[in-house]
């Protein structure tokens, strides 16, 4: 069965079906995304200490890793873009987020069955979408500022010494919330990494971790805000 | 190759201790720049053009003696011209010769994240090793005296060198050779400083600065380069030497604190999920129909 047939049709939650969770766009956009960025975190780490200089040799060398940082970074914000673009709606922060942010306790200790029903994207995952689309916001405009290295008059440096800590600052709030994603996409929620490469997922794994959209996909019944 | 001498004692972006610092000691070196006998002739400019192998590049004119506004990466040395009116007014013409003042704590290889980019010799003479610099101009963010710059054909940063490749051979300065007033001198720290106070109490007992004296800003640890100023009171009317220079805060804090406080947050970061998992494991999928599932 084609993926493009499941995102068509109404399933009927039969076991052992499976439910098109991820686009081919995407994934794609998802991968690039994760390329792009892991390349700013192995250079920005390498420029961060000198403890992690050894890093920018895995990349072609130092200066090699500062002509590609910038770049690599602007293709990272592109496909943040698209993903706002794509899923801007779904990352809405609603009420059913709010009951569900408040036993946020039981998510961690993975006592699912005591959480309220969640859409298509968990309060989790809404707070690491805008982490990263607001982070990625403040690295790009701090990230021209140390870009252009003669771009700053002397008589504003203070532009260079605000562009130094945004970035530092937001690039670190990143690495924290792309910690916690990789851990949870890869090793926690089972079934998440391959969803994000083949863009299925089993109709059970849809019921247990989101609810409300299972039931909008699979019933075709819009849940109750 | 620069980390391997024994007469480096502080390196950029350098994890863990300066191989061979210590071993091998030597009297700090210090430039005097007497701005009270400096006639503007720009006799230094041509000579650091010259030793360095700089050719002679377009110049500015801004209706005043100055050769351009501030030095470029391939013009390491300036003579800045001020007219100061003075409170009676009069006026005064100011001339100060400008380059790399080579702190003790410099602040260029305090925010070079490039290991071996930046170093400083055991002499003090602090040295940009163009073959490790990466181009980030991380190093403008730690002046306090906009002296390191970069070109951007080859995306490295330039600055004086306080002639190092002379000085290793016993020569002074070029800058210091083709002075012809004697204005610019060369020593040791404590010789020089010792000239410069010197002069500084000449200037107020018989010349009538009251305020001169030596600009040798605490704030970076003292420099390698003194100045003796009609009036060491108000260093901006020289083309804007800073009065209190120091490393910026944010710098400081960047290449300090923040490290700590980011590693370790990354760090526990990783440590935290690890824990995670040791007690409580994978999300498992439930594979009962919810109770109110079925078709509606």
């Amino acid at each position: 069965m084609s993926s493009h047939a499941i995102s068509s049709a109404r399933t009927t939650g039969e076991p052992g079906e499976r439910v098109l969770r991820y686009t081919l766009v995407e994934r794609v956009n998802h991968w690039f995304a994760a390329f792009t960025y892991s390349y700013c975190l192995i250079t920005g780490l390498a420029f961060w200490s000198p403890y992690m200089y050894w890093l920018a040799y895995l990349v072609g060398g130092p200066p090699t890793a500062r002509f590609w940082h910038p770049w690599i970074g602007l293709a990272f914000t592109v496909s943040v873009f698209l993903m706002y673009v794509m899923w801007d709606r779904d990352m809405e922060i609603t009420e059913a987020d709010r009951q569900w942010a408040e036993k946020v306790k039981y998510y961690i200790e993975n006592d699912d069955q005591n959480l309220p029903p969640e859409g298509r994207f968990n309060y989790g995952q809404k707070i690491f979408f805008w982490l990263m689309f607001y982070g990625i916001i403040l690295l790009l405009i701090s990230g021209f500022g140390l870009w252009f290295v003669e771009g700053i008059p002397w008589s504003l440096r203070w532009v260079r010494y605000l562009a130094v800590t945004v970035h530092v600052v937001a690039a670190l709030a990143t690495i924290g919330g792309f910690i916690i994603h990789v851990y949870m996409g890869t090793a926690m929620v089972r079934g998440g990494f391959t969803s994000i490469i083949r863009g299925e997922v089993s109709t059970d794994w849809a019921r247990t971790h989101h609810r409300l959209w299972y039931e909008q996909v699979v019933k075709g019944r819009r849940p109750e805000r | 190759m620069s980390q391997q001498a024994l007469n480096i004692v502080k390196i950029s972006g350098h994890a863990g201790p300066i191989p061979g610092a210590g071993v091998e000691r030597s009297e700090q070196v210090c430039k005097l720049i007497d701005t009270t006998t400096c006639i503007g002739c720009k006799a230094c400019e041509v000579a650091c053009l010259e030793w360095n192998g700089y050719t002679f590049t377009d110049t500015t004119f801004d209706n005043s003696y100055q050769t351009m506004p501030a030095t470029r990466w391939n013009y390491w040395n300036l003579i800045k011209f001020n007219e100061h009116e003075r409170e009676d007014g009069t006026l005064q013409l100011l001339m100060r010769k400008d380059q790399c003042m080579h702190c003790a704590d410099p602040g260029c290889l305090k925010a070079c994240p490039a290991d071996g980019a930046i170093v400083q010799y055991s002499n003090g003479i602090v040295d940009f090793q163009q073959a490790n610099c990466i181009g980030c101009g991380y190093c403008v963010s730690g002046c306090p005296f906009d002296i390191p710059k970069f070109n951007s054909e080859t995306k490295k940063m330039f600055k004086c060198t306080l002639c190092s490749d002379r000085v290793g051979q016993g020569l002074e300065p070029a800058c210091i050779k083709s002075c012809p007033t004697g204005c610019l001198h060369f020593g040791t720290k404590d010789d020089m400083s010792f000239l410069a106070e010197s002069r500084a109490k000449q200037l107020r007992d018989h010349f009538g600065f009251e305020k001169a004296g030596v600009y040798d800003p605490p704030g970076v640890s003292g420099t390698g380069v003194i100045y003796v100023l009609h009036d060491v009171t108000k260093p901006e009317i020289y083309g804007g030497l800073p009065k209190d220079p120091h490393i910026p805060w944010v710098v400081q804090f960047w290449k300090g604190p923040a490290k700590w406080i980011g590693n370790l947050a990354m760090v526990f970061g990783i440590l935290g999920v690890t824990l995670h998992y040791f007690r409580y494991g994978p999300k498992e999928v439930h594979p009962e129909k919810p109770t109110n599932g079925g078709k509606p």
